[in-house]
């Protein structure tokens, strides 16, 4: 029999993440290193992780990494690609990193379609520092600087970044998925294998955006956690492909 | 090698593509454009990379992917945006990573205004970013300076695995006159250390987060131990008529070649006055000065500022000789008979007994 599930050559063995029961990071960070397995990119990938809940990703991943200030990922990736164009360049970051303190360096990386990938994890909240509102924070939704929930008359509405960039003419790839199950995870795979594959061709920059439970802020346990994703997070921010400019594509 | 009638800001530009600079990032601020611009027109055409960022804090972070591959690499600005710069300088100095970032200094603070000015010392010397931390801080005083210096800097860089800064004004940013410049470099060094891929080695990460604080002291005193060895090694100043000297101006930069013209001056009057030039402001002469007090009771202190470097020449004499300050700041460039004016009347007041 095939082992199905066998340990992502690009994934450190023995470590256990700081992650919380439920949290989508693990998910995500699993589908990056098979991708890259499957595609034969882990040896010459460099990964830029965020700020937040996934800055000790270099701690799991079995690749080259480096840590980037909040918000400053792709311009990072942006320095790395543009000095070796034969690696394989992504970022990792969540929503408060690239559509909070890092909306220039997104909007501009994307506008200069830098021929980098980007994996932008949308959990509306401020993971790492307790829960805070987040650009994505929902309408009503309850942080700990929104007590009485978002209200957008007073703290503005939900960012749609990824449907922001989507509109670049350099913006070849941007599709929205969530890890709610495993239908949404397969979706997730899919989507981050066709957004390297439009770097490996030098066809230009990519945006995979995952909505991905946080139940430790959400203050649901990890199985409502991913059913809000479906039936709530999903009503704000709608899956699907945002755009795809690639040849034969459009 | 012939001599070519250049401006500062040029000067830095050619000097870094004959180090070999790889990649620049920056974005436009007044009195700087000009390297730039010639970034721009030559880059591209050699094979290398040309960005013009959306924001200086971008260029700095370009600047961080750059380096963290190996590539020589530098950025430009002009204060308000070097103040932008700072968060990925502290980065850059976190991670250990060379660069070179030229500071074209402007007046201010807040925007102020775009003349000549020496007012971002402190930021400059003291890290200027968050953490522990130190920039090797190179004032050149002549465009020639400006290109040997800057071609030097990225030798420091890589050397020491650190940020380095080119400390300059807008009066040398702007001013033209004949340079030599160094050969271009051959080959660059080999950086081992640099991301480029896995390949069938084990994966590596460059990161600043180490939340272990014992780990974090410990990272803390290795970054000391290199500044110390910066200290031993990479000190530059320029003695000047110190011989005979009886009153010594300290300044640097601009401020210094205004006071060589008022030096002149007052010697013709029977003043014996010479100048100690911090040629590195970070690491700072101090032991030179410490020396000169042996023979020298009284020294100018000339700045385009309200006193920063004051302070260091106040920590290296330790009170053991007098210190006239005297500062222009806020974009006003002095003229050496207003020098001369104090370093006579000091000197009288010296040699000439009170009654």
């Amino acid at each position: 029999m095939k082992l199905k599930n066998a340990w992502p050559k690009y994934y450190k063995k023995g470590v256990v993440t700081h992650y919380c029961p439920g949290c989508g990071h693990g998910i995500v960070h699993r589908i990056v290193a098979e991708v890259l397995e499957e595609l034969d990119l882990g040896k010459r990938a460099i990964g830029v992780n965020p700020a937040g809940c996934a800055v000790l990703a270099y701690l799991y991943f079995d690749f080259d990494v480096i840590e980037s200030a909040h918000g400053r990922g792709t311009a990072i990736a942006t320095g790395i690609k543009r000095s070796r164009p034969d690696l394989f360049v992504f970022t990792y970051q969540g929503d408060g990193d690239l559509s909070a303190i890092g909306t220039a360096e997104t909007i501009h990386s994307a506008n200069r379609g830098e021929n980098i990938c980007v994996i932008f994890i949308n959990n509306a909240v401020y993971g790492m520092t307790g829960g805070q509102l987040a650009p994505t924070t929902l309408i009503d939704m309850k942080t700990t600087t929104t007590p009485l929930g978002r209200d957008p008359k007073y703290d503005g509405y939900p960012l749609h970044i990824t449907d922001v960039v989507a509109q670049f003419p350099g913006v070849v790839y941007a599709e929205r998925v969530a890890v709610d199950g495993p239908a949404g995870i397969r979706k997730t795979k899919k989507a981050i294998t066709n957004a390297f594959k439009t770097q490996v061709e030098g066809l230009g920059y990519s945006i995979i955006e995952v909505l991905s439970p946080c139940p430790t802020n959400w203050k649901l346990s990890p199985v409502d956690s991913f059913k809000w994703v479906t039936e709530v997070m999903m009503k704000e921010f709608p899956t699907g492909v945002l755009t795809d400019k690639r040849p034969g594509k459009e | 090698m012939s001599k070519i009638f250049i401006s500062g800001n040029h000067a830095f530009a050619e000097a870094a593509l004959r180090a070999g600079c790889q990649c620049y990032f920056g974005y436009p601020i007044t009195p700087q454009n000009e390297l730039g611009e010639y970034m721009a027109d030559h880059m591209r055409k050699l094979d290398r990379v040309f960005i013009q960022s959306e924001s200086e804090t971008a260029a700095i972070n370009m600047v961080i992917g750059s380096a963290a591959t190996g590539a020589r690499v530098m950025t430009s600005s002009s204060s308000p945006g070097v103040s932008l710069k700072q968060e990925g300088i502290s980065f850059l100095a976190g991670f250990e990573l060379p660069a070179v970032i030229v500071n074209v200094m402007r007046g201010g603070p807040g925007l102020g205004n775009i003349a000549p000015s020496q007012g971002d010392y402190f930021q400059a010397t003291r890290g200027g970013g968050h953490g522990d931390y130190r920039t090797p801080v190179f004032a050149p005083a002549s465009v020639q300076e400006i290109a040997d210096l800057t071609y030097h800097a990225f030798d420091v860089a890589d050397r020491y695995r650190t940020p380095v800064m080119m400390l300059s004004d807008g009066m040398m940013g702007q001013m033209k006159e004949p340079v030599v410049f160094p050969e271009p470099i051959g080959k660059l060094p080999d950086k081992e250390w640099a991301l480029k891929g896995r390949g069938d080695g084990p994966s590596r990460y460059i990161c600043s987060l180490i939340l272990d604080v014992v780990e974090m002291e410990r990272h803390n005193w290795k970054l000391v131990r290199k500044y110390d060895e910066i200290e031993k090694n990479e000190i530059l100043y320029e003695e000047y008529m110190l011989d005979d000297a009886e009153i010594v101006v300290i300044a640097y930069g601009t401020t210094a070649r205004i006071a060589k013209g008022a030096i002149k001056r007052v010697r013709k009057d029977g003043v014996r006055a010479g100048m100690l030039r911090p040629i590195t402001l970070w690491p700072f002469p101090k032991k030179a000065l410490a020396d000169l007090c042996a023979r020298i009771r009284q020294f100018v202190v000339f700045e385009m500022s309200t006193g920063q470097m004051l302070e260091d020449v106040q920590i290296a004499l330790a009170g053991r000789a007098d210190i006239v300050f005297h500062g222009r700041p806020g974009g006003v460039v002095p003229m050496p008979v207003e020098f001369a004016r104090i370093i006579y009347r000091e000197y009288q007041k010296m040699t000439k007994p009170q009654i």
